[in-house]
Parts: structure tokens; C-alpha cells; sequence
């Protein structure tokens, strides 16, 4: 085990403890980044002056908007000193001359009122030069609008594979994207200070590159502004890029005017300003020996990018980074490119671009399963990894037994056998009522891809009377990292939790640091923490010894009591021992850092280590369908998954969960829709609110849930030896959409092929089980003509090796489409 | 107008600064409260709980959860409420905030005061303890053993935890404590309501103290802006901009708050509550009964008015079909009298009614009886707290196997709610048979226009409405659950 995996005895790490914060946000004390605005006396509110077309030039004028009472300020592109950029590719004006998309906002009104910059931002008049749109991602396919790089995974042969496979498939997979839904919206509040430094208070996963953009806009050093985030209301990766531009605005304000300003987008604002999961389009071929063995993969991945990179070229390359999910494929090409389309620049979201690409090949495994005659729990865990092989990219893909014994726990913990009889001889009963077991697995790997982001840095202050304040680079949006971070300091100076504090992340505190993201951020934070603690107990373990009579080697700290394993009947408390270390002249703080050591990718040939480790883990979801109407209701839901040796188990099980149904909002029930019509409302967002756009409600949880978190897990990379936890179970929930397509293949004849819209939404499930119902009677008309020849549905059978199964006509997201004869 | 005021966690605050726009949210909010969240402004995620002190049946109090987003700040003139900071404090948590707490059912906690709120109602619900018995809890994990409803909770959404810990939270609460002092004061009665006049530069905000009053202000005013619960309103004014030069609150009128149930008619007030009207008719109407869950939220029922949902007049509203299923009519009263309208005769376009402008839904008629076989299916993505995209009330009466009434209203089907009456026509006379019912089905599924929006596709609505009446069919024959589709 390496000393940074190590664990001492007794630990605080792997106690069961709340949230931190557990006790103010139940009684409404925590505060938000708009909470200190709303008692910041003489605060601005901005408000955004918006598009009302897609894709125009545009040019405003803004008088009328100071004939407004209560506005202050209009901020136009000529206010900005600096660089006119929201982003750091040169692509995100932040106050731009043509708008990109449907909402685009173009200038912002400051007002006394919230209500007096709305009046303001709607006085503004705009004049717009129409352009002409790229709207829906075939559209942009159809018109070559791309942005960025294309990338490829190559290994192998594939095309020879594929000639030479027995079973051959293809077909299309859509999919759609999410939006993040984090309960508070982007907030911003800025002050000058009265050094004449900007502060600026953001709902932001990357303070760093907040403030490194709210510098250039402002034409100002780093050092002039310090970004600080209190705690967010979920961010979920809508924060990591998407904040910059709204604090540089509110920046920005509070330069110009000398007053503080606040900026919070409402929730129609947010939703149609701000970027969302990838909604990706794939088209694919794949090959399979008579066992179900996958041979083969070809496959071209279209993100719709929205009208800026932002993040979509990483997002694409976890995407094809992706394509395997836990699966050896020998002979792979995945390309990915990404669409230029006028609508919302899409950005990272809790798994990013990994969901995506996972999807793929979990949407192949389920279509060609039946056309196999294969079981689809036996023909996914009939292609796992084996030890000593390598991903399509040529990593090794260390502990793939961990997915096999995942698996096998699994089953025998979720009855799976048992119970897959019992739905059997219920579906027999019920024409109207199916339900079905499906368990999918999963893999993902943990880093940045973008090697350097692979740091942090920590600050660590003891204080004389030996309490602990603890500062690092990450930031709290609900995922605990702020807990696990207070319990990994507990344990690295072996102090109790109650004496250790943890203050909220500034910049000028800790600089230069990641976002908070990639599930990454115990691991780099973690690290950067107990480095820190680790050098302060160096120094105090020499002052230990000495008062002790010992090695200092031999000095140990635990629970707030420092002793020499030499002799444990002795001991010294830990703030006596900080008293005499300060008239020692001892230093007793330090700044941490921690960098992840061995990795190393090739962006340009997409080959290299990027992932320190995967994280695995598999669900058995079982549902069960209504075929009147589509819905359907989780019937119970069981996991396991791989946390390494957790920190902090409550807060990792409310991950798993978490990311678990938001996964099954994602692919069962949010339904991001934009007007892709010719008419007026094109590129408008259509579902910009809660009551149009519907996330997983109470009756969306599973009946009954069960998570465990596998034993004897320790990860040797990581801070004491825990693994991430934050993304990799959102694709668990890839179990209930497996379920939902058994379940409508169960209305159908036997070896239906289900093709499922994805999200499948209960619509779209009906549709699936009307086409299914029609395969049956298809199939029984067959059998009463044919007597007793070989069964003959209407897909191609999966001994006739040439043919391929034929993709239904048009994307796979539509089905209405295809209803409407 | 200067003093209006509101007791909040048991200190009196003025009103002060409130435009008649204001919602509470952003009022509490000013004031320091910033527990209270916004999430989305309308009324869908329960960010903003509050409890609201209203009157209970035994003339005590009832800690009531609302959404503060969605009910105007001078609506609160002279009323009693509480916010999660009022529950507890990070030192001293409230029952229902150390469940959550511990039970890890806040991570972001952006949503947790509202939960709070909400789970507070449900803990200080009179009849709730009553209910716990070893045995309790229902099948599908509804209650819990401590009597808890998780309806309840289901106008509150949680982006971060799935909601399991957030029910066990909910399931481990047990009873009050005999000191807690919010318990204590139900046994005394409810604010009774104020009659408030605040007049700013902006507009005006009044709440008259009688039925005539508000019919004269009414007339005073023909353009005013009549709010029961403000459910609709709110929104308007949230999300769309609206703004009314007069807001005239009608929801506490004495006399939209009436209920009277005799042989041949049950009339309800206007201004009730769907919460209350729920509880005061307790299953006597079934379909109401079976309507009522599934109508939005709780937080919503508890502030949306019987009235107020003919009065917006949607045609995804779901009580319309509801209604027109039971034949129901609508009493419209103004200075020159009173007329009775049959619902189906109400609806005159998209949001549009016969009402005039100087005229207040006073009251909705059932005639009683009720037909014996009644059903309301709502087709929705989510099955709690979501928008129809097609909602479909049945009422029939079966004579010896034959159909001798019919009556079918249907939701989201057309710019109003609409009676099939086709389909009605296709089925009285006839015997209640499967063929019979394919036949009326078809016709069904062919009654009004339905859309395609981003609810659902035209098809699907049509064809939901068609399996609509083949599944009530099923339901009246269960030995011949065989019936294909």
C-alpha cells in the first residue's frame, strides 16, 4: 500500500457522518451566494437585455432604457476595458454583436430593483439582421456545421473485423441532453472593496478561471480580483464554465458604478441561457461472434455543441473514451466530431460526455441481444474486460475483476434469478401490465483528461490553542467534498472533527486551482489536505519527541492526543503540544499540494493513461410498464459499487443515489425540447421552466433501494485509498432503461428487438410497446401461415450474417416522427 | 395602509415596501429570511415552503405548507407564519430538521428549508398520530409507520438525493412534544382574516371584507385582477411580467367559503381550497376524491381554489373535466344579481369564459346523484406534481347492463375543456359491452383538436383518450382483463 493510501488505526476517514453544513441547510442558516445580496445595502441588480431570434446581427439602442426610474446602468460591449469574452477559446463574446441563439443576452440593464432593470432590459430596443439558423443536430450533420477538432479512436482493424464477423448490426442511437436543474440558479455579487480590490462572491465550480476571466474582461491582474464561493445550491458540472461571464458582468457593474452589484438568473433565464448535457447522435456497426462476443465496433459520435466550444471537445473525448463502458473490444474506430448548432453552448454535466458515449454501446448490447437469441445480463457480462487487456485508447484497465465479482454480488444480492422467474410468470398473467430485470455495469475513469488539471493545492492553519482551519481548492456543491476534506484533516493530524474548521473557497486563499469536477476532487483536494497536515506533523512530531523522550519517527497522532508507540502510557494533548511548538518557533500552518502522479494523454492521437483509476459498479433495476399509457414505476433498485475504502460512507451513498435517479431522469423523463420548426418560435427553447421540463419527483423513487458499497476496495492511488464517486453512478440508471426496453419487448414475440428513444419518456415508451404488439401479431399471422416453418419475424435473424439489422428510419429520438404516417 | 403587518416566527413585522406584486418569497427574503428559496418562481419545487397558520374543523389551527413564491406579500396582512429559520436553529434543530439532517436528506440544501417546511405541516397534522399503529403504512410506501404521507412532500423537488433519505427522515418522525410550541398553538384559532387596502404608486392590493364589497370594488374597478390562492396569478406575475393596476384577494370572503350538500345538490364556494374541499366532501364525491392526489401539489391544493381553477379557466386545469363530468355549474354573481351557467356552456375559447368582467364566481353546483360509475384519468410524464398532458373524467350510469347516462369531459384536447359528447352519444342506450366500447372509444379518441406540444404529440393524446375508455371498461369487468387494447 503507498503511504498516501495508508490509512493510521482508527481513523476519522470512513466515519459515518452528515454533510457539514447538515444542520444549516435543514434550518435555512446556510447561506447562498444571493443570500448575501439580499442584505447588502445598496445592492444593483443586473438583468439581461435577451435575443428574440436565433441567429441575427444585432445592434441596440439603450436610451430608452435610462428613461426607466430606477435603472442606473446600461452595460454594453464598449463599457468592457479588457477582453470582450465570456470563455478563454475566443468564442463567447461576452457582450456580443451577434446573437447565437433564441435568449442569447446581449447587453445587461443595472437597476435600484430587480424590477427596474426588467423594465430597463425591456426598453432596450434591438435590431436584429436575420441569419439563417442551424438548429437541430441533423440539421447541422446535413450542413456540415462543425466546430473544433474531430477526434479518433483507432485500434485494431476494424473494417476487416466487421467483414469477417458472423453477426453484423447498425443503426443510429440518439440522444437527448439535460439540463442540471441545480435548485440555485447562477448568482454573482460583486463589491470593490476599499483597497480597490474586486471581490467577487460566484456560484462557481472553478473559482480560478472565474476570476481569471472576470481579470481579462476587467483588464486587471489576477491579483486584483479574489473570487470567492460560499457553497453552491448543486452544480452537477453546470458551473465549471458557465458562472465566468455572469460574475464578469456583475464585476464588471460594480467597477463602473463603485456600488455592489448582484446578478441571479431567474429560472426561465437559466434554462435558456445556459448550457446543458450534450444531446449526441451516433451512428454505429457492429460485429459479434456466434457466442455474442463483440469483434467489432464502428461508430460516428455527432455532439451538438451548441454555438461555442466551451467544454465539448473534452466532453467529446470521455465520450469516445467512453465507447467501451466495460466491455473488451478488440477492432474499434470511434470518431467524434462536434455540431455547431444556435441554440445553448452545452457544457459539462455529472459524467461528462461519459453517459454518452456509455449509452452507445448499452444501446447496441440491448438491441442486438434478442436478434442473438443471448440473454442480455449474460451477453454483457460475457464481454467484460479480462485481466492484461487494454482499452481501445491503450490503457490498461487494472482490477477488471472487480466488475465480476460486482456482478456476482449483485445477483446473488438482488434475488436476480429468483425473481427474473417470478416476472416471467407475471408477465404470463398480465397482457396489460409488464415488468422486467435488467443489471447493466459500469466503468469509468477517474482524472482529467486534460493532464494539468490533475493539481491542487491546500492551506492547512493550526493555531496556537490547536484548532484547525483548513482551506483547499475545491468547492461544496452539495456532493460533501467539504466533509470528506474536514474528515481526511481530522485524520492526517489526528485531531478530533470538532476541532477542525473549514472555510469557504477564495482564490486568494488557494490559487491556480482545478475546477471542481471529474469526480476528482477528493482525490486531488484530499491529497493537497493531508500533504499539509502531514508537514505540520512532521514539525511537531521533532517537538513531541523531545518532550517525550522519543524518535520522532515514533510519534503518532491520534484523537487529539500525540504519543511515542515506544511508550503509550505517556502522551501529550495536541493543543498543549501546539502552544509549546509556537514558543519553539515552530511554523504551524502550510500550504499542501498534491499532483496525480502517472498519467499522461495524447490529445491529438487519443492514446495514452489518462485515467488514474476506473470506478466500477453495476444496478439490477426492475420495472414495471403500463402498456395503456407508457408510464412505468420503478420497482426496485439494487447496487453495488466501488468506492475504493470510503471516506465517508453517507455522504458516497447519497452520491450513489443521487446520481442514480438523476440518471433516470435523464433517460426516462427529461425532455429538453427546442422548436425546431421554420415557424416564428424556431430555436426556441420549449421547455425553459419547471413546469415544462420535468425532473425526478418523489414518486419517481424507487420503491425499494438498496446500495452496497463494495469491501475490500482500497484503491492504492488515491487518499486513503478511497476512489471517486461523484459521476460514475449516474450510469447506473443505464439498469432501468435496459429494464424498460425488456419490459416493452415483453408486449412483443419473442426476440423483439426494442428500439427506445432515449430520454424514454413514457410517450415514447408506448409508442416501442405498440410497435412491439405489432411485431406479435405479426409474428402469430406469420406462424399460422407458415405451420410450423422457422420463425420469421420481421428483423433480420441473427444467423444470416450479412444482413444487418436495419436502422428504423430516422433518429432514434423519433418515434413521433415515425408515428405520423 | 401603512400598517399592515405579519406575525413570522412569532414576531410581528410590517409590511413594509410591499407593491402589490410582491410575492412573500421576495419579501421574506428582504427581510433577512433567506432561508426560503427560490428554485422557480411558479409554484413547482416547493424551495419557498412556508407554513401558513389556517383555520382547522375543530376551530383550533392547522400549520398549513404553502409556496411563499406564489402568494402576495400584502395576502399575509394580519396572518400568522412560519419559516424553516422559525422551526429551529443549526444549535436547536427542530424534529423534522434533525431527521433530515442526520439522515443525509440535504447535499446542496438548497431545497432542504422548504422540505423542512413542508414535513412540518405533515408532522403537525392533528389526525396524523392517530393513525399509527404497528401495522400502518400502506402498500405502495405511501405512509409510513408514524402516519406519515409522503404526499406531503411531493410538491418539493430535490436535485441532489433521490429522495430515499429524505423519506426515511420523514417515516422515522414521531409526535410532538408537549412543550413544542408550535403544536401548542393549534388549539387556539386562526387569524381570522384582515380586510387590507394598500395602495402604493404602482397599483392597489385589496381584500374587501364582504361579498358585496368586493362586487362594488369590482365595479370601481372593471380592469382589477380577481386572486383566490393566486396559484395562477403568481406565475403570471413571476414569469411572465404581468402586472394589475388593482389585485382584489376573494379567497376569504365568507361567502365563496360556504358547502352545503343536500339530496338534490352539493354546492361548494368558490374560495375554498382544493385541499379543503377535499377534506369537507371526504370521498363523498369519488371522482373529485380520485382527482384531488393527482392535481398538482400539495403546496398548490393548499393555496388553489375550486373557483380560481374555473376562474383561469386552463384548458389543462384538471378540475374542468372533473366538473363537466359531473355536470356541474358554475354560480356567477355581480351587483345586478346572480346566474347559474352550466359548465359546458362556460368556456368560450382559450382562457376565455362567459364571465364578465363585473361578475365573481360565487360557487360550483354538483346535482346530486352522482353517478354511480365515475373515473378521471390523467395522462401525465410524472405521476405526482405534473401538468396533464390529457386528463379524461368519466360518469356513467349502468342499467342492467345498459348505458343510461354519460357524461365525459375531457382536458387537453382542445383551446378549452370540452364534454365528448359524441362519445357520450355513442354510448347512452347501448349496452355497456367491449364492442360497444370500441365503437364509443374511437369516437373518443376522434372529440376535439388535440396538439402537439412539448407535453406529448397530438397522436398520443388522441390515442390515450381512445384507451381511456377501453381501461374504464376493463375496470367495470376485471374477468375480462384479457380485453386487448
Amino acid at each position: 500500500m503507498t503511504e498516501l493510501a495508508e490509512r493510521p488505526i482508527d481513523p476519522v476517514v470512513g466515519l459515518h457522518m452528515p454533510h457539514e453544513s447538515a444542520a444549516f441547510h435543514a434550518t435555512g442558516a446556510a447561506v447562498y451566494t444571493d443570500d448575501v445580496a439580499a442584505t447588502t445595502p445598496g445592492v444593483l441588480t443586473a438583468w439581461p437585455v435577451q435575443s428574440a431570434q436565433t441567429h441575427a446581427r444585432v445592434s441596440l439602442d439603450v436610451a430608452p432604457a435610462y428613461e426607466v426610474p430606477g435603472v442606473v446602468r446600461v452595460l454594453t460591449a464598449d463599457d468592457v476595458p479588457g477582453i470582450n469574452d465570456a470563455g478563454i477559446k475566443h468564442d463567447e463574446p461576452l457582450f456580443p454583436s451577434e446573437a447565437m441563439y433564441h435568449g442569447h443576452a446581449l447587453a445587461w440593464v443595472l437597476g435600484e430593483t430587480a424590477e427596474a432593470a426588467r423594465l430597463g432590459a425591456a426598453a432596450v430596443v434591438v435590431t436584429y439582421e436575420p441569419l439563417p439558423s442551424v438548429v437541430a443536430v441533423t440539421e447541422a450533420i446535413e450542413a456540415g456545421s462543425f466546430q473544433g477538432a474531430t477526434r479518433t479512436v483507432h485500434r485494431g482493424d476494424p473494417e476487416r473485423a466487421l467483414a469477417e464477423a458472423p453477426h453484423v448490426f447498425e443503426g443510429v442511437t440518439q440522444m437527448g441532453g439535460q439540463e442540471h436543474f441545480y435548485l440555485e440558479t447562477h448568482a454573482a455579487l460583486a463589491i470593490v472593496d476599499t483597497e480597490g480590490q474586486v471581490f467577487v462572491q460566484s456560484s462557481t465550480q472553478h473559482p480560478t478561471e472565474t476570476q481569471e476571466i472576470i481579470a481579462h474582461v476587467l483588464d486587471i491582474p489576477s491579483n486584483g480580483v479574489t473570487v470567492q464561493c460560499l457553497r453552491m445550491g448543486g452544480g452537477f458540472g453546470g458551473k465549471e464554465m458557465q458562472p465566468h461571464g455572469f460574475a464578469a458582468i456583475a464585476a464588471l457593474g460594480a467597477v463602473l458604478t463603485s456600488r455592489p452589484v448582484r446578478l441571479r438568473l431567474t429560472r426561465q433565464q437559466d434554462m435558456i441561457m445556459t448550457g446543458k448535457r450534450h444531446p449526441f447522435h451516433a451512428t454505429w456497426k457492429a460485429g459479434f461472434d456466434d457466442d455474442g462476443r463483440i469483434l467489432a465496433l464502428e461508430a460516428t459520435l455527432t455532439s451538438d455543441g451548441g454555438w461555442s466550444l466551451d467544454l465539448s471537445d473534452p466532453v467529446l473525448g470521455r465520450a469516445l473514451c467512453h465507447i467501451d463502458n466495460a466491455y473488451w473490444i478488440p477492432n474499434v474506430l470511434a470518431q467524434g466530431r462536434i455540431a455547431l448548432t444556435n441554440k445553448t453552448s452545452q457544457t459539462a454535466f455529472r459524467g461528462f460526455g461519459g453517459p454518452q458515449g456509455m449509452l452507445v454501446i448499452e444501446d447496441i448490447l440491448g438491441r442486438v441481444a434478442p436478434l442473438l437469441g443471448i440473454d442480455p445480463a449474460e451477453l454483457r457480462r460475457r464481454n467484460f474486460y479480462e485481466p492484461g487487456q487494454l482499452t481501445p485508447y491503450g490503457q490498461e484497465v487494472r482490477h477488471p475483476e472487480r466488475l465480476e465479482t460486482i456482478w456476482t454480488q449483485l445477483r446473488a444480492r438482488s434475488d436476480f434469478d429468483a425473481r427474473r422467474t417470478q416476472i416471467a410468470e407475471f408477465n404470463a398473467r398480465h397482457d396489460d401490465v409488464k415488468r422486467a430485470l435488467a443489471i447493466t455495469p459500469v466503468k469509468f475513469g477517474i482524472s482529467f483528461n486534460f493532464t494539468a488539471f490533475n493539481q491542487a493545492g491546500a492551506l492547512v492553519h493550526v493555531y496556537k490553542d490547536g484548532s484547525v482551519l483548513i482551506n483547499h481548492g475545491g468547492t461544496e456543491m452539495g456532493q460533501g467534498l467539504h466533509t470528506k476534506m474536514l474528515q481526511v484533516a481530522a485524520t492526517a493530524l489526528g485531531v478530533p472533527l470538532a476541532s477542525v474548521r473549514l472555510a469557504p473557497t477564495r482564490t486568494d486563499k488557494v490559487p491556480n486551482t482545478s475546477a471542481t469536477a471529474a469526480s476528482s476532487s477528493s482525490d486531488l483536494n484530499g491529497g493537497a489536505v493531508k500533504d499539509a497536515c502531514q508537514q505540520i506533523t512532521r514539525r511537531l512530531a521533532d517537538v513531541a519527541a523531545r518532550l517525550l523522550d522519543a524518535d520522532p519517527r515514533d510519534i503518532r497522532f491520534s484523537h487529539g492526543k500525540v504519543t511515542a508507540i515506544t511508550q503509550p502510557d505517556r502522551a501529550v494533548a495536541f493543543d498543549e503540544l501546539t502552544g509549546i511548538a509556537y514558543h519553539e518557533r515552530v511554523q504551524l500552518w502550510a500550504a499542501g499540494f498534491y499532483r496525480t502522479e502517472g498519467i499522461h494523454w495524447d490529445q491529438e492521437a487519443m492514446r495514452g493513461e489518462p485515467f488514474k483509476y476506473f470506478a466500477y459498479g453495476a444496478a439490477a433495476t426492475e420495472v414495471e410498464v403500463d402498456g395503456d399509457t407508457g408510464t412505468s414505476r420503478l420497482r426496485r433498485v439494487d447496487i453495488v459499487h466501488d468506492v475504493g475504502d470510503t471516506l465517508s460512507p453517507l455522504i458516497d451513498l447519497g452520491q450513489i443515489e443521487g446520481g442514480y435517479v438523476q440518471g433516470v431522469g435523464w433517460l426516462t423523463l427529461e425532455d429538453l425540447r427546442w422548436d425546431e420548426s421554420d415557424g416564428p418560435g424556431r430555436g426556441r427553447l420549449i421547455t425553459p421552466s419547471a413546469s415544462t421540463y420535468k425532473l425526478p419527483s418523489l414518486s419517481e423513487m424507487p420503491e425499494v433501494f438498496n446500495v452496497s458499497l463494495l469491501e475490500g476496495a482500497a484503491e492504492d492511488g488515491a487518499v486513503y485509498g478511497s476512489k471517486a464517486v461523484g459521476e460514475p453512478p449516474l450510469m447506473l440508471a443505464f439498469s432501468a432503461r435496459e429494464a424498460l426496453r425488456e419490459a416493452i419487448a415483453a408486449f412483443g414475440p419473442p426476440g423483439h428487438s426494442v428500439v427506445l428513444a432515449s430520454p424514454a419518456t413514457p410517450e415514447a415508451v408506448f409508442w416501442a410497446i405498440e410497435e412491439a404488439e405489432r411485431a406479435r401479431e405479426a409474428a402469430e399471422v406469420a406462424e399460422v401461415d407458415a405451420t410450423g416453418a422457422a420463425s420469421s419475424g420481421d428483423e433480420a435473424g441473427p444467423t444470416d450474417a450479412a444482413a444487418s439489422e436495419s436502422p428504423p428510419p430516422g433518429p432514434v429520438l423519433a418515434p413521433l416522427a415515425r408515428h405520423r404516417r | 395602509m401603512d400598517d399592515i403587518a405579519v406575525t413570522v416566527n412569532g414576531r410581528r413585522r410590517p409590511l413594509a415596501g410591499v407593491q402589490p406584486q410582491t410575492n412573500a418569497l421576495d419579501w421574506l427574503r428582504q427581510t433577512g429570511l433567506t432561508g426560503s428559496k427560490e428554485g422557480c418562481a411558479e409554484g413547482e419545487c416547493g424551495a419557498c415552503a412556508m407554513l401558513i397558520a389556517t383555520p382547522s374543523d375543530d376551530g383550533g389551527t392547522m400549520w398549513t405548507a404553502v409556496n411563499a413564491c406564489l402568494v402576495p406579500a400584502a395576502a399575509l396582512d394580519g396572518q400568522e407564519i412560519v419559516t424553516a429559520e422559525g422551526l429551529g436553529t443549526p444549535e436547536a434543530m427542530h424534529p423534522v430538521q434533525q431527521e433530515l439532517a442526520a439522515a443525509g436528506g440535504s447535499q446542496c440544501g438548497y431545497c432542504t428549508p422548504g422540505f423542512a417546511c413542508s414535513m412540518a405541516a405533515e408532522y403537525y397534522r392533528s389526525s396524523r398520530v392517530a393513525e399509527v399503529s404497528p401495522e400502518s403504512g400502506d402498500s405502495d410506501g405511501w405512509t409510513g409507520p408514524n402516519g406519515f404521507d409522503l404526499h406531503a412532500i411531493s410538491g418539493n423537488l430535490c436535485r441532489c438525493t433521490g429522495y430515499r433519505p429524505i423519506r426515511d427522515a420523514a417515516f422515522a418522525l414521531g409526535a410532538p412534544e408537549g412543550d413544542d410550541p408550535l403544536a401548542a398553538r393549534r388549539a387556539e384559532p386562526a387569524p381570522a382574516p384582515s380586510h387590507t387596502r394598500l395602495e402604493t404608486d404602482v397599483g392597489r392590493f385589496i381584500r374587501p371584507a364582504t361579498l358585496d364589497a368586493a362586487l362594488a370594488e369590482l365595479a370601481a374597478h372593471p380592469d382589477a385582477v380577481l386572486v383566490a390562492g393566486a396559484t395562477d396569478w403568481g406565475v403570471d406575475v413571476n414569469l411572465r411580467g404581468r402586472r394589475a393596476d388593482t389585485v382584489i384577494a376573494i379567497d376569504q370572503l365568507p361567502e365563496l367559503r360556504a358547502i352545503s350538500i343536500s339530496d338534490d345538490l352539493i354546492e361548494l364556494g368558490a374560495g375554498l381550497t382544493l385541499s379543503e374541499v377535499e377534506h369537507r366532501l371526504d370521498g363523498g364525491v369519488p371522482l373529485l376524491a380520485e382527482l384531488f392526489p393527482r392535481f398538482a401539489s400539495p403546496l398548490i391544493r393548499n393555496r388553489a381554489t375550486i373557483g380560481g381553477n374555473l376562474g383561469t379557466a386552463s384548458p389543462i386545469g384538471d378540475t374542468s373535466p372533473a366538473l363537466l363530468a359531473l355536470g356541474a355549474s358554475v354560480v356567477l354573481v355581480s351587483e345586478s344579481g346572480e346566474r347559474e351557467v352550466d359548465l359546458a356552456d362556460y368556456f368560450t375559447g382559450y382562457r376565455t369564459t362567459v364571465r364578465s368582467a363585473d361578475e365573481i364566481i360565487r360557487a360550483v353546483r354538483i346535482p346530486r346523484p352522482l353517478a354511480p360509475l365515475t373515473a378521471f384519468h390523467k395522462i401525465a410524464k410524472r405521476r405526482f406534481d405534473d401538468i396533464s398532458s390529457v386528463a379524461i373524467a368519466f360518469a356513467l350510469t349502468l342499467d342492467d347492463g345498459e348505458v343510461t347516462t354519460a357524461r365525459i369531459g375531457v382536458g387537453g384536447a382542445a383551446a378549452t375543456p370540452l364534454r365528448a359528447n359524441a362519445t357520450e352519444e355513442a354510448l347512452v342506450g347501448r349496452p355497456w359491452t367491449l364492442e360497444t366500447v370500441r365503437a364509443a372509444a374511437s369516437v373518443l379518441g376522434s372529440e376535439g383538436t388535440p396538439m402537439s406540444d412539448q407535453r406529448a404529440s397530438s397522436e398520443y393524446r388522441a390515442v390515450m383518450m381512445q384507451r381511456s375508455l377501453v381501461r374504464l371498461y376493463r375496470s367495470t369487468a376485471p374477468e375480462r382483463a384479457e380485453v386487448p387494447a
